[in-house]
């Protein structure tokens, strides 16, 4: 599954990389995160309890960050194991820019490319999209809210078609 | 002589019990004290098992035990076998990998169990199975057939990941006809991979007597014996007089029941182990992702014709999807249930085909209704259909025209099989007369005119049925013999019981077996009972599959009731003072000839077991017999099918309008029972050809593992089916029969696709026509059309 979208966020670049970095608020902003805490270095463990269609699973696993390029991008990879609920694996490379003209406000686009195995991949595979691009949303509205502290602040997502 | 009995359309004895709920099917068992099994399955398709800690799953609650790859391997239990030797062309034997009952280092398909979590509940079982701590070092997976060969090797046994390399029929002869011919027709296809989905899903219950030191399996098996026979002499699950198997009512099977799975004999073998009756039903997801899969072949074929239409060559290049393993049947689907058939319902002098079967991280792939035949009909029936639109001849006279006619029979087919008798241009006939093929072209205009599409597709399929003459088929590479056998036990007072080694599952057995003994003894169907499915009762049989029953199973039981009335003469001889080739059975009565003495068939019965007056110093007392009954050749049903489309442009979605069907079937036993089984096959026919498809995504996950995304034909996707029989009766078995139980699903898919592809005026679309599919083929052919303009 591959899923690419692009959030305007009305805030410098350097404060979205600082939060993006910030494993509290990535755990705060994460729909179902019920534990991101970092083991060593760039690396985190996470608990994550998500529904896709008819399967509901608590899906426990690692991530990484790497190819880290300070306020401009970083990978994020993982992979996580939810029991017979099967498993999901993927990465997302994150980028940040300035809004060009705009004082203060950034431009994150995010490429997803994901997998699922298991009771997931034969009931869910057709809804993992639909799953997924929920949680995204979720994921953006919140994170907006927390770097703009205002939690009513409008979000404009854009899916970016490949 | 035929019976009152023989070709009435009697309602069925057993739909009594199963339209009231009242049927036994094997989840409808339950043992004292049984507890419940739970497998533990891959949610990968390649991988090493790195490691395995079942230690807290062993520590919860309920659980009794949780067994392994390592435990089976410990016990010695055997790899399940594939039962049939395919040859490669070189002469060698094909490559066949082990498949353990559970894996034990590798996994090989997404769903294949490598644990079983046994517990007092279900749900204990199932929250246990959480608990198994495992991790996997994944591996690149092999999925698709045509990359298969050059994918990373699956089995260290099977180089290229290609079992065998097989080949039948005259290589050069056809080479130089397709040379030197006026035209070829070429065409490149695949046969989609199909999901069976019988209503019940596989179950099975394991029972343990350590008194008798005996196993019993309760599972839901099309053939009980030959399970046995597999799991007593190949996989060592116990001696072959220690393992009891029934087979109760069950619910369908079209082939996936035949085979020998891991969880049926995981279920056995725990039963022992754990001295605990176990049991185990597979939910549908489960039946989904190890059911073994049908078709899935990529093929390449030319049809040479001269500039009359003439067929004089075929050749077919055929890649064959095995899965994972090598399932029971696997090896003889795409070679002697295939190849053999490729010759059709035509004089066609030289046929040469190719096939190779290749192995990926897919579910096993085996026989599924038709097992090959489809795959043949389907393939040949395209390429003719093309031909007729190349040679621009109307594609029903290019058929009439290259058919075998009465007069050839028998007839000896350039791939091995030598038909008995068949009158194909009777059934083309009829079939035309029924659909009124002479109306289609006002029927098209009045769609036209409506913005629709119409068309109409033929299919003149044949099939090789009635499994087998078993020294043909050991010839072939069977590993079992293919004869079936039959007991009559006359009870003192009249009534009948009879034992048959086929089974009944869905086929109506109970009804059709009591006509024929019925009408043999002059008695009512209501005095016959028919037990099938034990291996505790009945002796050994073979099963039902490849429409093998009637014309197999029922000749051993007209057999059997033949030597019945042979004795009830000497009998009767006796007490009327006759000799017994004097005395006349009919109608249920012995008779002296020429005079006015007659003993009625219960007479004859209660003096063979209470034998006062009787030649006790000649004649054995009772009134039993049983017959063994192996043909000397397959019987051959064939017909012709015609569908017609309507299509909406706009949207692609498509409606089968019409669908006809008249096949020869040879003696009729029950029609109703007959048009019963052509319209389920017809119907999952039409499954194949325009809704169901199995897909897996390229690292091996199956993307249509329920019925979200596996689209199963329903009521309001198919017409009412117009069904008419011709008859040639089947030569040499005693019944005349020929089977009826794969045809319509052997017929249908090309007659569908040919009605599609004459509808939007190409030349190719595959299987599943969905709307989707249909819609886009159609703008496909409008651009080409503009580009061409």
């Amino acid at each position: 599954m591959q899923l690419s979208q692009r959030v305007e966020i009305p805030v410098a670049r350097e404060s979205v990389w600082l939060a993006l970095n910030d494993h509290r608020i990535l755990m705060q902003c994460l729909p179902g995160c019920e534990q991101f805490e970092p083991s060593e270095e760039n690396c985190f463990t996470i608990v994550l309890l998500a529904k896709v269609g008819p399967v509901k699973a608590r899906f426990q696993g690692q991530v990484e960050l790497s190819d880290i390029q300070h306020a401009t991008s970083y990978v994020l990879s993982g992979a996580g194991k939810g029991g017979v609920a099967g498993f999901a694996k993927g990465s997302a490379s994150v980028q940040l820019a300035d809004v060009e003209g705009s004082e203060g406000a950034t431009v994150l686009t995010y490429a997803v490319n994901s997998s699922v195995g298991g009771k997931l991949a034969q009931v869910g595979s057709r809804l993992v999209r639909g799953a997924a691009s929920k949680m995204a949303n979720e994921f953006f509205t919140r994170f907006v809210g927390v770097v703009t502290n205002n939690p009513e602040q409008e979000v404009l997502i854009e899916t970016i078609e490949s | 002589m035929v019976a009152k009995n023989i070709g009435e359309p009697v309602l069925r004895k057993e739909d009594a019990r199963f339209i009231t709920g009242k049927g036994n099917y094997t989840d409808d068992i339950n043992l004292r004290g049984q507890a419940h099994a739970f497998f533990v399955r891959a949610p990968v398709a390649r991988a090493m098992i790195t490691s395995l800690d079942c230690s807290a799953a062993e520590a919860a609650d309920g659980v009794v035990a949780v067994l392994t790859g390592a435990q089976v391997a410990e016990d010695g239990l055997g790899s399940l076998p594939c039962g049939w030797m395919v040859l490669s062309k070189d002469g060698s034997e094909m490559k066949q990998p082990p498949h353990p009952p559970l894996a034990a280092d590798r996994i090989n398909y997404s769903g294949e169990p490598f644990a079983v979590v046994i517990a007092d509940t279900l749900q204990q079982a199932r929250d246990a199975a959480e608990l198994v701590e495992v991790e996997f070092d994944e591996l690149d997976a092999v999925v698709s057939v045509a990359d298969a060969q050059s994918g990373p090797q699956i089995h260290p046994e099977v180089p290229d990941n290609t079992n065998y390399d097989w080949e039948l029929g005259e290589r050069d002869e056809t080479l130089k006809a397709i040379e030197n011919a006026h035209h070829v027709t070429r065409l490149s296809l695949v046969n989609n991979r199909l999901i069976p989905n019988a209503i019940e899903p596989r179950a099975a219950i394991g029972d343990y007597n350590s008194g008798t030191d005996e196993i019993t399996l309760y599972t839901t098996s099309q053939n009980p014996h030959l399970a046995r026979l597999v799991l007593t002499a190949f996989v060592q699950l116990a001696p072959e007089h220690k393992l009891r198997i029934i087979a109760p009512d069950v619910g369908g099977g079209f082939g996936s029941k035949i085979f020998i799975y891991s969880e049926e004999t995981v279920v056995a073998w725990a039963a022992r182990k754990l001295d605990l009756p176990i049991k185990w039903t597979a939910d549908r997801s489960e039946s989904f992702l190890t059911d073994a899969h049908g078709r899935d072949h990529v093929s390449e074929a030319e049809l040479a014709m001269d500039e009359n239409g003439n067929f004089l060559a075929l050749r077919v290049k055929t890649l064959a999807n095995m899965g994972a393993y090598l399932s029971t049947f696997a090896s003889a689907v795409p070679t002697y249930l295939y190849g053999t058939l490729l010759a059709g319902q035509y004089k066609t002098p030289n046929v040469y085909v190719e096939v190779q079967a290749v192995m990926t991280n897919t579910a096993p792939v085996d026989a599924y209704r038709g097992a090959g035949r489809p795959e043949a009909t389907y393939l040949l029936e395209r390429i003719v259909e093309i031909a007729a639109q190349e040679m621009n001849m109307d594609p029903a006279e290019l058929r009439r025209k290259n058919f075998i006619q009465p007069e050839d029979f028998p007839y000896q087919t350039p791939v091995a099989l030598e038909y008995d008798i068949g009158d194909y241009e009777a059934s083309l006939d009829k079939a035309l007369a029924m659909a009124d093929y002479a109306g289609f072209s006002a029927r098209r205009e009045a769609s036209v005119a409506e913005g629709k599409l119409r068309g109409i597709g033929f299919s003149c399929y044949i099939e090789a049925c009635g499994l087998a003459p078993s020294q043909v088929a050991g010839s072939l590479g069977a590993g079992v013999g293919l004869w079936e056998s039959g007991e009559v036990r006359v009870n003192p007072t009249g009534s009948v019981t009879v034992m048959t080694g086929s089974h009944s599952h869905g086929q109506g057995h109970e009804t059709t077996f009591a006509q024929l003994v019925a009408s043999q003894l002059g008695i009512s169907i209501d005095d016959v009972e028919v037990i099938h499915g034990d291996t505790g009762k009945m002796d050994f049989g073979m099963g039902t599959y490849g429409s093998r029953s009637l014309s197999v199973g029922g000749s051993a039981l007209m057999k059997a009731a033949d030597k019945i009335v042979a004795k009830g003469k000497k009998i009767a001889g006796h007490l009327m003072d006759a000799k017994s080739e004097d005395i006349d059975f009919d109608d249920g009565e012995f008779k002296v000839r020429e005079s006015n003495l007659s003993k009625t068939f219960q007479e004859i019965a209660f003096a063979a077991y209470v034998p006062h007056d009787y030649p006790l110093e000649e004649l054995e007392p009772g009134l039993t017999e049983k017959a063994f009954y192996d043909p000397a050749n397959f019987t051959y049903p064939a017909g012709t099918h015609i569908c017609e489309v309507e299509i909406d442009p706009d949207t692609g979605v498509t409606s089968v309008v019409k669908f006809t069907a008249v096949d020869d079937f040879g003696t009729i036993i029950n029609p109703m029972i007959v048009e019963g089984q052509v319209h389920g096959g017809i119907a999952q026919g039409i499954g194949q050809a325009m809704l169901e498809h199995g897909i897996y995504d390229e690292t091996g996950q199956l993307q249509t593992g329920s019925f979200m995304d596996y689209c199963m034909p329903r009521a309001d996707d198919l017409p009412n089916f117009d069904v008419g029989m011709t008859t040639t009766v089947c030569t040499h078995n005693p019944v005349g029969a020929k089977g009826c139980g794969e045809a319509g699903a052997i017929g249908s898919p090309p007659a569908v696709i040919n009605a599609i592809t004459n509808a939007l005026g190409v030349r190719e679309i595959d299987m599943p026509a969905t709307p989707l599919n249909v819609w886009q083929t159609l703008q496909n052919a409008t651009h080409e059309d503009a580009r061409g303009e």
